[in-house]
């Protein structure tokens, strides 16, 4: 814990919490998370009923954890043992909710001015104009929160959280509601406002391209638990566990064997099961024989339809064309190697190479495209070992 | 016309309509947010009178009122005469027999907000108290019109529990609706009807202002 005169020792924000939710004791869902960030953001990155807005609860206030500490800047807000509980306005805390929950009685200038009432009025004036200003809604002061679009709805969340200068900024899945060209600029807002004040931000949310585009650090979360954490590039760009890799966006996962190690090489050759396809993956340590899973992305994936030749690529492997799929510009084909695999493309690439189903076509994967994955059951076990 | 009998029931509904105000938005609150298992037992005994015959109810309130009861024999040595038969006795029984019209649309109203607008606001720092003030009553502005203008207007026709509590004293406790019954009962149905078109006039104008107020309430969260 950073003592209370140097509080920039240490991490902004220290989380301990177990609860369990026992409502609904068949479905009974109980959470158990242990992490420290500095200030920045840091990406808490998982499926839906992972836990993820119920950390954030637990940090508000909004949730009381049955055993755990939890420390701000120096300042505990929770402590199972002492007992502390701080209350849950008096946390300075910003939290935009999924849903926003702007007051929609007042004006976008009130409802940014809603957290200010302790100060004196010239006061509230001077920094609601500010932030309303930095945040580009300064000319929609006077409106209702119904009759301004929803990246100004964003904004006005965002503000109003902001303007009381919290020690912690909550987000919960803020950006899942808007069209890609408002959730660039939402991010250059976050991203300037996160330079310029140095508090801890959690960013839920479910979306690789946020990960990236926004985290300095990732924790995944699972069933409650946490399963990973890292640098995103790290955690999500070589995941290790299979869970992880699907949320990563591995369209492809195999279960395989390993079949033979080429220490020299820096490679293994993996079998997919069931068949005959083998893939070079990069050299891990593990045993000859073992059970592994291997995970490829659909956008790592080349796709030729002559037999290349000259490459690098270690692995390429003959197949059919069985079927297109063009959704959202993409085009997913499927292709049957032995194995079937999952091929992203752009529509002009399929176009221009003439793709038809049941045309014979060669898939390129690279070996460090093929990751291996460790299976669901060797995931760090249950919550009886963790922090122990 | 019966101008006194007619003023006497408007100074009750009015009294009985903001007293009860007062009295249910605690009642309609805690019903509506506290984790107690049992307050289905307080919102049933709210609900009471909706189901009651107004002569069981005003006979409660007169034993209750009497000098065999605690409550009445305080009162009787606070004031010097009882509550029964009294414009203020008949306060307290409209009090109770218009209960279920003040907590219930208040209750759900309350019900009716985002539960995620009170956590912002306590979030933003706003006690439980401020957080009622300036976000869980102006969003309940619907509720609370219901409530007043439901409590007025069924005082405003209440006849059973006035005839058991305050009896038929004029300028006392002779309301609009019991002027009816004696007129009837005297024979005078031509002064029955002109009274009685006026209660219905009176009746009808609220109820329709609650409704016509109601269609353009606060819109919640369109974007929900």
């Amino acid at each position: 814990m950073p003592s209370p005169d140097n509080p920039d020792t240490g991490p902004a924000l220290d989380v301990f919490a177990r609860k369990r939710f026992s409502a609904n004791a068949a479905a009974g869902f109980s959470l158990d998370v242990r992490f420290a960030v500095p200030a920045g953001i840091t990406i808490l990155f998982g499926g839906s009923g992972a836990g993820k807005t119920t950390t954030l609860g637990v940090v508000a206030g909004l949730v009381r954890p049955d055993q755990g500490r939890i420390c701000l800047a120096g300042r505990v807000l929770f402590d199972h043992a002492a007992p502390i509980d701080v209350e849950l306005s008096r946390r300075s805390v910003g939290y935009v909710f999924q849903d926003l929950a702007l007051f929609p009685h007042l004006s976008v200038e009130r409802n940014v001015r809603y957290g200010l009432r302790h100060l004196p009025e010239l006061e509230r004036k001077r920094r609601a104009g500010e932030i309303l200003e930095s945040f580009r809604i300064a000319h929609l002061g006077s409106r209702m929160p119904e009759e301004i679009s929803g990246g100004e709805r964003q904004r006005t969340a965002l503000a109003r959280s902001l303007v009381t200068q919290p020690a912690v900024l909550l987000l919960d899945e803020p950006l899942s509601a808007l069209d890609a060209a408002t959730k660039g600029l939402l991010v250059d807002d976050l991203r300037a406002w996160n330079r310029a004040h140095r508090i801890p931000i959690l960013y839920v949310t479910h979306s690789r391209e946020e990960v990236f585009a926004l985290g300095e650090r990732v924790i995944v979360l699972e069933n409650g638990e946490i399963s990973a954490q890292g640098l995103p590039q790290e955690v999500l760009g070589a995941p290790r566990a299979e869970t992880v890799a699907q949320l990563a966006g591995f369209e492809n996962i195999f279960d395989a064997e390993v079949a033979a190690i080429h220490e020299a090489g820096g490679t293994m050759t993996c079998r997919l099961l069931p068949g005959a396809v083998h893939l070079e993956v990069p050299l891990t340590r593990i045993e000859a024989g073992a059970a592994v899973r291997v995970g490829v992305r659909a956008g790592d994936i080349l796709l030729a339809t002559q037999e290349p030749r000259g490459l690098s690529a270690r692995n390429v492997l003959r197949g059919t064309v069985i079927s297109l799929e063009e959704c959202d510009f993409k085009v997913l084909a499927r292709v049957d190697c032995g194995a079937t695999f999952t091929v992203l493309l752009t529509p002009d690439a399929c176009r221009s190479l003439g793709l038809v189903p049941g045309q014979p076509v060669w898939l390129i994967l690279k070996t460090h495209s093929c990751h291996l994955l460790r299976a669901g059951a060797e995931l760090p076990a249950g919550p009886d070992q963790e922090g122990r | 016309m019966n101008w006194q009998a007619l003023m006497l029931t408007l100074r009750l509904s009015l009294v009985t309509a903001s007293a009860l105000l007062l009295i249910a938005l605690p009642i309609a609150c805690w019903i509506a947010y506290s984790p107690r298992r049992w307050k289905f037992l307080a919102q049933a005994a709210t609900a009471l009178p909706l189901v009651m015959p107004p002569t069981v109810l005003g006979f409660y309130v007169l034993v209750a009122f009497g000098s065999s009861s605690p409550l009445g024999r305080l009162y009787q040595d606070w004031t010097g005469h009882t509550l029964a038969f009294t414009f203020e006795g008949l306060v307290v029984g409209s009090i109770l027999y218009s209960m279920p019209f003040a907590v219930q649309p208040l209750v759900t109203s309350f019900l009716a907000i985002d539960p995620k607008l009170i956590q912002a606001s306590r979030v933003l720092g706003a006690s439980r108290l401020a957080t009622f003030f300036r976000v869980v009553l102006p969003l309940s502005i619907s509720g609370l019109v219901t409530a007043i203008a439901l409590t007025f207007a069924h005082t405003f026709g209440e006849f059973g529990v006035v005839l058991m509590v305050g009896g038929d004293i004029p300028g006392l406790t002779r309301t609009i609706s019991i002027d009816v019954f004696d007129k009837v009962e005297a024979g005078n149905y031509a002064a029955a009807n002109t009274t009685s078109l006026v209660l219905l006039a009176v009746s009808f104008v609220i109820l329709a202002l609650v409704y016509a107020w109601n269609r353009r309430a606060w819109p919640r969260m369109p974007w929900a």
